[in-house]
């Protein structure tokens, strides 16, 4: 079993999906924002590989991706802070990555290095399932979860051939848009989640917009096994990039916040 | 699962999943129209009545003199909105309104593809919003007013290098976001399947007509047919139709102040196998895949990415790829407005400026057709306060 499989297995309660943007503000200060994360209790912590057009992200994120790529962060720098990550930790780590990165690199060499440095799972976010064959093919030979998207838009029959390629978790794509912190999580967002879970028995981790206790309570009533928060903690980044103490310290206290909200019987 | 829209190993639909729908929807709408008599007779009649094809294949007595090989021009610069881009946002547009779309965006860098999308919104009576640069909208600030004046909202987008490139990336988020009502409407042979297909067939009206106009002119096929690419639609729209003919096809980049110097956007002549804007093609990035800033004095061409048919028919070598200076095309600029009175788009002068350089190669009985993609007139202002 791997690390990710193990994590959502020995859950009681809801996944928390943490995101951060490796090299983010540099690569020091990035491993200090996982170790917070992973004190306030995050369950698998993903990590986004930075790009220079990052087209499925909002503002929040796509400063975080300049600022990495203004540490010159590189694909050595992201498997070195895993590596760093691994002294300490056993947490599941995903890499969120766009193609090209993984293409100029050699896709079999990047999922050996991923693997090398300790990386559970790999989704790329323009890779829709039709692409997916030669990352399919590669991936399990390095014990590489291939982790996909669905959206409020997929059809039933591409919920299953996603789901049949899929391994570790499906995320699901709660609004119809890039990522950044939203109010709500829409009525679409449930009905997917519904939809998808005729399909498979894969985890299902609800992602895109979510930052509140409330709205973690929501997803988790509706039966997700996970919720997946990037946005919100790179707000939390990008508030406190002056002092790295009080960053730590407001991303575990948030992580636990959020932690809290998925125990229990999420009072209406 | 067969990968759709390659060209050789190029192409593809690397989009994010929340795309997928709309690409499929669009797949098989355009192959609806594809087979639709009334559809093919919609649009001839739009481009006859409304934006005045056939355009001339117009011989240059001046120039040919000049340069010593016989030049034509394919006047596409002659089509309303002053560039081929209306070829195939006539033709999208009128996909567009088939499928039910409510809404248009689209990108623009030089503002040609943003004006041929206002005026088929103002025509055919769908709102229309369009993605620019901000350094764009300043070297093109014409462009900007005639699409605000045809009712188009001009959205300036400050993000990455704030041209063509991040003008795409900010439509492609509003698409992801409305996907369900708007229609993204590009303006050239990138993107991912497929548009780099249907943008294709729009635009090789330009090749079928100049074909007919050669052989009925000279009795005979040219020797070269010329044509600028920054995206690559007026090239691929004019050298399709002769793919298959033993014609030799050039395609000039935008070399800015010289491939060495790294401020260009030579993307064939100097780029590599990458995946941007969901298309595998030639791209210009770093060894770690990050898309490099690209310079050109044409906003039109400034554009790091190339439609995957062209990388194709790069490795294949059918088409050969060149790239020619700012300062060469801006002598070409100025050398077909002297000799031919024609005030060529920067873009286009391009191919004029290739044809210049390289004069020595053809001989005097040579038919060389350029493909003038635009007029001018756009960049007369910029041009006129430069120093050089
Ligand atoms: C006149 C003209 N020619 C050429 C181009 C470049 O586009 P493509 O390579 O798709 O023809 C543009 C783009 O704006 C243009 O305005």
């Amino acid at each position: 079993m791997g690390r990710i499989e193990k994590a959502f297995a020995r859950a009681e309660n809801p996944a928390f999906i943490g995101f951060t943007v490796a090299g983010d503000p540099d690569k020091t200060t990035c491993i200090r924002i996982a170790r917070a994360l992973i004190k306030g209790g995050t369950d698998i912590l993903e990590l986004g590989v930075p790009f220079s057009d990052p087209v499925a992200d909002g503002p929040t994120i796509q400063k975080a991706d300049e600022r990495a790529l203004m540490a010159q962060t590189t694909p050595d720098t992201v498997f070195e802070i895993v590596r760093e990550i691994r002294k300490e930790s056993d947490v599941p780590i995903v890499f969120l990555t766009y193609y090209n990165i993984v293409f100029r690199r050699g896709i079999e060499t990047f999922y050996r290095e991923a693997h090398d440095a300790g990386a559970d799972g790999i989704l790329i976010a323009d890779m829709p399932v039709e692409e997916s064959e030669e990352i399919c093919t590669i991936a399990p030979r390095y014990g590489i979860d291939p982790v996909f998207l669905v959206s409020q838009t997929t059809s039933d029959k591409r919920i299953g051939k996603i789901a049949a390629k899929a391994q570790g978790y499906l995320y699901l794509v709660s609004v119809l848009g890039v990522t950044g912190v939203r109010d709500q999580v829409s009525d679409g967002a449930i009905d997917l989640l519904n939809r998808v879970r005729r399909h498979t028995s894969l985890p299902l981790a609800i992602g895109f917009g979510i930052s509140t206790p409330a709205q973690a309570q929501t997803c988790a009533r509706a039966g997700a096994d996970g919720v997946i928060v990037g946005s919100a903690i790179v707000e939390i980044v990008e508030r406190n990039l002056k002092d790295p103490d009080v960053m730590e310290h407001e991303l575990t206290e948030y992580v636990s916040s959020m932690k809290k909200a998925l125990i229990g019987d999420y009072p209406v | 699962m067969t990968p759709k829209g390659r060209y050789g190993k190029y192409g593809g639909q690397y989009v994010a999943e929340s795309l997928m729908s709309a690409l499929i929807e669009l797949e098989s709408a355009y192959a609806n129209v594809s087979a639709d008599p009334q559809f093919a007779t919609a649009l001839a009649d739009l481009q006859a009545e409304y934006a005045g094809r056939k355009t001339p294949l117009t011989f240059c007595p001046n120039a040919s003199g000049e340069l010593g090989c016989k030049i034509y021009l394919k006047r596409e610069d002659l089509v309303h909105g002053g560039s081929h881009k209306l070829n195939n946002t006539l033709g999208q547009a009128l996909l567009a309104k088939q499928m039910g779309k409510k809404r248009l965006i689209a990108e623009t860098g030089a503002g040609q593809h943003g004006v041929a999308t206002a005026i088929v919104g103002a025509a055919l009576g769908i709102p229309v919003e369009i993605y620019m640069g901000e350094v764009d909208t300043q070297r093109q600030a014409l462009n900007v007013f005639r699409m605000e004046l045809m009712g188009a909202k001009v959205i300036t987008v400050r993000s990455g290098t704030r041209t063509l490139k991040d003008a795409i990336n900010e439509a492609l988020r509003d698409w992801v976001a409305n996907v369900r009502d708007t229609y993204y409407l590009i303006g050239s042979v990138v993107g991912p399947h497929p548009y780099p297909l249907m943008v294709r067939n729009f635009q090789s009206v330009i090749g079928r007509e100049a074909r007919e106009q050669v052989m009925k002119k000279e009795g005979q096929l040219p020797d070269a047919v010329v044509a600028c690419v920054g995206g690559g639609s007026n090239a691929i729209g004019i050298f399709y139709p002769f793919l298959s003919d033993d014609v030799e096809l050039i395609g000039v980049e935008a070399g800015g102040e010289g491939i060495t110097t790294g401020r260009h956007s030579a993307t064939l002549c100097a780029g590599d196998a990458g995946v941007l804007h969901g298309t595998l093609s030639y791209l210009l990035q770093d060894e770690h895949g990050q898309v490099l800033p690209t310079h050109s004095i044409s906003a039109g061409l400034d554009y790091p990415g190339v439609g995957p048919e062209h990388a194709m028919l790069r490795d294949n070598r059918r088409v050969a790829y060149a790239a020619v200076n700012d300062t060469e095309v801006l002598d070409a600029f100025r050398f077909l407005s002297k000799t031919e009175g024609i005030i060529p788009a920067l873009e286009s002068a391009h191919a004029v400026a290739y044809v210049m350089q390289n004069a020595g190669r053809f001989d005097k009985d040579d038919i060389v057709i350029i493909n003038l993609s635009g007029r001018g007139d756009k960049d007369v202002a910029e041009v006129a306060a430069l120093k050089v």
